[in-house]
């Protein structure tokens, strides 16, 4: 699998991304300075989490108008993978690839803690190892994840299964104690309707290895390398034949 | 041609920075402020052949950068 980690001045979760995706999976991975008009034939695009132009005028506002990403909407139009981690998921925002926008948190706190996550949907490219209803622990670090959406585009996300991660709480139960930021419905993930780009305010980077005493997220990748793997194989089957 | 562009959290949005400042003023001794919202302000030189083009232009880069209309207003005034 061929992946991109977008760098714009102010990422800073670039190089954890780029740790699991190259080193913790062995994937072939490069940095996209937010400059690079290409993707250089990614199968997958990461958004990493940060402060991209130093969060001004608003978090991922900036970023979202850059080069890099006005190739990440055309990779994204064309059917492939898109992941935004925090303020990558800001972007995405912004850049109107997801639906909803950020307010700060409702604790008016930067919140940097362990949370649940409940998995509502395992047939996407990013969530097929895990199962429908499982918990996963996993850290945020934010200021603005107090998810919004008008209710109309909430019941839409809802009835089209667009909701991916909900915050709740250790057994599973949406639970508004838990939900920190505020996010309406307790929404801690979204993704496309065509389920190849997905928005996260959890970092999975930061739990994806042994030694940091948590593994939860590394599923997270290792699902897109099965999704990618068993694309490319059935393509090599058609090219075969 | 110079104009201000005021951008401001949307009435049904919750503003925390804006409570924030009311109770902070409350404290200062300002009892008297019922509520704070708390927005942005842009002060632009552009050019425009006229105060029409001027307005569209404006509304155009309010909807696409300087305000996000999910959550926000903005108003635009022209000197």
């Amino acid at each position: 699998m061929k992946c991109g980690v977008v760098v714009s001045p102010g990422s800073n979760c670039d190089h954890d991304v780029y740790h699991v995706l190259k080193h913790v999976l062995g994937q072939e991975t490069r940095f996209l300075w937010h400059r690079d008009s290409s993707l250089g034939g990614c199968d997958l695009v990461v958004v990493p989490g940060g402060f991209s132009y130093g969060d001004y005028l608003r978090a991922g506002a900036l970023a979202a108008l850059s080069p890099a990403m006005a190739a990440v909407r055309r990779h994204a139009e064309a059917g492939g993978l898109v992941l935004g981690i925090c303020n990558g998921f800001q972007i995405l925002l912004e850049a109107g690839l997801l639906p909803g926008a950020m307010l700060r948190n409702r604790t008016l706190r930067f919140e940097c803690r362990q949370l649940f996550l409940r998995v509502e949907r395992d047939d996407l490219p990013f969530t097929s190892r895990y199962r429908a209803g499982q918990v996963l622990r996993m850290p945020i670090a934010h200021a603005e994840g107090n998810y919004v959406a008008e209710d109309e585009e909430l019941d839409r996300l809802e009835a089209a299964g667009e909701v991916v991660f909900r915050y709740v709480g250790p057994d599973g139960e949406v639970d508004e104690e838990w939900n920190v930021n505020g996010s309406a419905r307790a929404i801690a993930a979204v993704c496309n309707r065509a389920g190849n780009v997905l928005g996260m305010m959890p970092h999975p980077e930061r739990c994806a290895e042994e030694i940091l005493g948590n593994i939860d997220g590394l599923d997270l990748f290792a699902s897109i390398l099965d999704h990618v793997g068993q694309r490319s194989q059935k393509a090599g089957l058609e090219v075969a034949q | 041609m110079r104009a201000r562009v005021t951008v401001y959290p949307r009435p049904r949005i919750l503003d925390p920075q804006g409570k924030a400042i009311r109770e902070a003023l409350a404290r200062a001794g300002f009892a008297q402020v019922r509520e704070v919202r708390a927005g942005k302000s842009f002060d632009l030189d552009l050019t425009a052949a006229d105060e029409a083009e001027a307005r569209s232009l404006l509304e155009e880069m309010s909807e696409k950068l300087l305000a996000n209309p999910l959550v926000e207003d903005y108003e635009i005034s022209l000197e």
